[in-house]
């Protein structure tokens, strides 16, 4: 009973009636009130059992294809106190739509030397509709000795389009610290895009070492005014204040190094 | 009745393809490749149309150039759009199809109701078409119609795998036309299609270039006072969803074609003042909606996705993704009328032209202003949560099926909405439906991430209908995004908020915030597609395997 042998139209006629008929007997045909629709045959080759990888990768359609981002938030120069210095803020991932390696990495640099840089290796989970919740590790580098943490923190978007971040660190000699992080685009056009930015970091021990006080430590406040000549590349100008508090601003002082300072930005905002 | 078919100059073609028509349309498409200026005034260039019962079709990569950049398309028999196929109700017609491509390729034919096996669906019909081989698809024609088929591999339709089927009825056509040209819609990009579903799932917000900025912030305060400005803004913010997202993709990396044909090129179909002409309009673009009318013309709405209707008069209607709507217009004067299809965001056009003799234009109405998405959009407020797949949920979806949808809603223009479709031949199915099932349309806007009922398809079982059930499936659109919802192999009747059936369709397009139901007679046994006809929606989860069983569970 196939459609398939005949060739001539008298023998497809023949077929197509043979596989009426036999149809017939062994699928009742659904009650039709419309004269015009006709259902299909059964088909005569079934596609054979299979996992769900094989039909996909038969379908070439994958929803849960892993992608990469990196993202180059702030790549700038910064005009300080004592000079030019450079400072960069950079996140990448890699993942599906539910579990994500991710990695962070900040600091600046000052005559050369790194100051305050850190980078956090974190597994990145989705916990709710606007946030994921990551852990991991974080390593300081530059300037002092290095410091290394554990890592527990939250990231998402806060009502009004605001993107946060919080992680609450663990590190050796019963250190703890607390770092906020928030920003928010503002579209002046659709591409002059203001963005104001915040960050605060908290330790709860000094370590003269890393010129670290304990309590509030240091806090960024700052606008950065990006035009995207494409999404993923925008050059910026923009002010920040960049102050230290407490024993942090004592460290800062003692090393000569300004505490309250209001600094003017310059740099590259890329994504790939 | 003088047929132009797809396109003016188009001849009566001969019942196969021959070798010299496929030289011409291959000489014609690399002409264009290597001179884009001669589309401007070329509009009438020569396509093949295909009919009888045996069909040869060769899916190849060829050059083209539709924007100044040369880029590779996936053409059939080296067109962009593939031939116009021509069949007539109740021939048992041969489509053979050699894939020269270096990857697997497929054809679906898209609205025409086949076996499951001849349906094109690789992974679910049949294997897909091997790189070098070819594939035999053969089956009994029992419909008629306009349709169009595409591919079902991966983004194969994105890059130019489309064509429109013309299905000549046994009986006199019910609504007789003395010309018809088939009108091809479609979104071209010269952007890798991986790359672009890369960049949706890493920015959702890439393409949408119309956003809400500071100065329209202003604006409302100017119009609307302070406080209502800053508590429409409050409860988008609250929300954190975006009042300007209504499509994905837009005209900023996108040229919309009319039968392959940019905006500049300007194709143009004839007609003798005076003469009813019929326009098989096909949306067969791969994330697109198009707002189409044709200033000076009423349009009289005589089919829905191949199905005749009850004649309806309009002046412009909405084509989502997948859907068809054949039109009867009659231009009476000797000028030119131009067939003007904007995308939803307004951020580009297809068009194309009606006029007496080639060479001619009309002005070109400018693009609408864009609208916001409402509260009605919104389905009013915040709602229980269905897990982190979904960023909102309609909990009191609206089922009025009169809206004609954002951007269209008292634009002064008498607009087509799914309350004005009858389908003439009544329902299939005289039976009520023995039960529901219900699905949510869901996504998440910022991480691309599409699904029904929260779940991506590769989180979720097949549908199962029994074979011979006749079913309502019910849809709530949760998202703040129109969906074309595509079922293969069994027609979608749609019912009336009080339960009466209207209208028979294949792709059923919902509305944000609404509430759509359709009955199914599941009289086709196999395992079929179900999707968003959104090409990246479904690619990121939005499908489902519907698997109609043969009577005693086996298949």
């Amino acid at each position: 009973m196939t459609l398939r042998v005949g060739i001539s139209a008298g023998s497809l006629c023949a077929a197509l009636l043979i596989t009426l008929t036999v149809h017939a007997q062994a699928y009742p045909v659904p009650p039709t009130t419309a004269p015009d629709h006709v259902p299909p045959d059964p088909p005569q080759q079934m596609m054979g059992d299979m996992t769900y990888k094989e039909m996909v990768s038969m379908m070439q359609m994958d929803d849960t294809h892993r992608f990469g981002k990196v993202m180059l938030d702030q790549f700038e120069w910064r005009d300080a106190q004592e000079g030019a210095e450079g400072a960069w803020d950079a996140q990448a991932w890699y993942g599906g739509d539910y579990n994500k390696l991710w990695i962070k990495t900040e600091g600046e640099r000052v005559a050369g030397l790194t100051h305050n840089g850190s980078v956090d290796v974190l597994f990145d989970r989705v916990v709710g509709r606007w946030w994921d919740a990551q852990g991991g590790i974080r390593q300081d580098f530059g300037r002092g000795p290095a410091r290394t943490w554990l890592a527990l923190g939250l990231q998402g978007v806060a009502p009004y389009w605001l993107d946060a971040e919080a992680t609450f660190y663990v590190g050796e000699e019963g250190r703890t610290a607390v770092r906020l992080k928030a920003d928010y685009d503002l579209l002046l056009t659709q591409r002059l895009i203001l963005q104001p930015y915040g960050e605060v970091n908290i330790y709860g021990k000094s370590d003269a070492e890393r010129e670290v006080g304990s309590g509030l430590s240091d806090l960024e406040l700052s606008l950065r005014l990006r035009y995207e000549v494409r999404r993923e590349l925008a050059p910026y100008l923009g002010v920040g204040w960049f102050k230290r508090f407490g024993t942090s601003a004592e460290l800062a002082r003692a090393a000569g190094e300004g505490s309250d300072e209001v600094q003017l930005v310059a740099g590259l905002h890329i994504w790939f | 009745m003088e047929k132009s078919r797809f396109g003016p100059s188009a001849a009566l073609a001969p019942f196969c393809l021959t070798r010299r028509r496929f030289v011409q349309g291959l000489s014609g498409v690399l002409a264009t490749a290597a001179l884009p200026s001669r589309r401007v005034a070329a509009g009438d260039e020569p396509r093949a149309v295909l009919s009888g019962t045996e069909f040869n079709l060769e899916v190849s990569a060829i050059e083209v150039n539709f924007t100044g950049a040369r880029r590779m398309a996936t053409a059939v028999n080296g067109q962009v759009p593939g031939p116009l196929l021509r069949w007539r109700e109740g021939d048992t017609i041969t489509v053979r199809v050699k894939n020269r491509l270096d990857v697997p390729t497929s054809l679906h034919w898209h609205g025409v109701i086949v076996p499951s096996d001849m349906d094109g669906v690789p992974g679910l019909s049949f294997a897909g078409i091997p790189a070098g081989e070819t594939f035999e698809y053969r089956f009994r024609v029992n419909q008629s119609g306009t349709y169009w088929y595409h591919s079902h591999s991966r983004f194969q339709e994105q890059v130019g795998l489309y064509g429109p089927i013309v299905i000549e009825p046994r009986r006199a056509e019910r609504h007789a036309a003395d010309r018809e040209h088939v009108v091809l819609l479609s979104d071209w990009t010269d952007r890798d299609p991986e790359h672009l579903y890369r960049t949706l799932k890493l920015e959702s917000e890439y393409f949408n270039f119309g956003q809400r900025t500071a100065g329209d912030f202003f604006d409302s305060v100017r119009k609307q006072g302070l406080k209502p400005a800053i508590e429409a803004r409050r409860m988008w913010g609250e929300m954190r969803m975006n009042p300007t997202d209504l499509a994905d993709v837009s005209g900023y990396t996108y040229t919309y074609l009319t039968n392959g044909v940019s905006p500049a090129g300007n194709w143009t179909g004839v007609f003798k003042p005076g003469e009813r002409v019929r326009l098989r309009i096909i949306n067969g673009s791969s994330m697109s909606f198009f707002d189409v009318r044709i200033p000076g013309l009423k349009l009289s709405v005589v089919a829905a996705d191949g199905q005749d209707i009850e004649p309806v008069s309009v002046d412009e209607f909405r084509i989502a993704a997948g859907e068809v709507y054949d039109v009867m217009v009659e231009p009476r004067e000797d000028r030119a009328y131009t067939i003007f299809a904007q995308s939803i965001d307004r951020s580009g056009y297809a068009r194309g032209t009606l006029a007496p003799r080639p060479g001619m234009q009309a002005e070109v109405p400018p693009l609408d202003s864009r609208q916001l998405l409402t509260m009605a959009d919104m389905g009013m407020g915040h709602a229980h949560s269905m897990g982190p797949n979904v960023d909102s949920v309609a909990p009191d979806p609206r089922i009025d099926l009169g809206d004609p949808g954002v951007g269209l809603r008292d634009n002064g223009r008498r607009v087509l909405t799914y309350s004005d479709l009858r389908t003439l031949d009544g329902p299939i199915d005289s039976r009520s439906p023995g039960r529901d099932i219900v699905l949510h349309l869901t996504g998440h806007m910022a991480r691309f991430i599409w699904s029904f009922d929260g779940r991506k398809f590769s989180e979720a079982e097949p549908l199962r209908f029994n074979y011979g059930e006749r079913l309502r499936l019910v849809l709530i659109n949760d998202s703040m995004m129109n969906h074309p919802i595509h079922l293969h192999g069994m027609w979608g009747e749609v019912e009336s908020p009080d339960g009466e059936v209207l209208f028979r369709k294949h792709t059923i397009n919902v509305q944000p915030a609404q509430r759509l139901s359709y009955r199914v007679t599941a009289d086709a046994i196999g395992r079929w597609a179900y999707h968003c006809h959104l090409l990246y929606h479904m690619e990121a989860g939005m499908f489902r395997e519907v698997h109609v069983d043969r009577p005693g569970g086996m298949s």
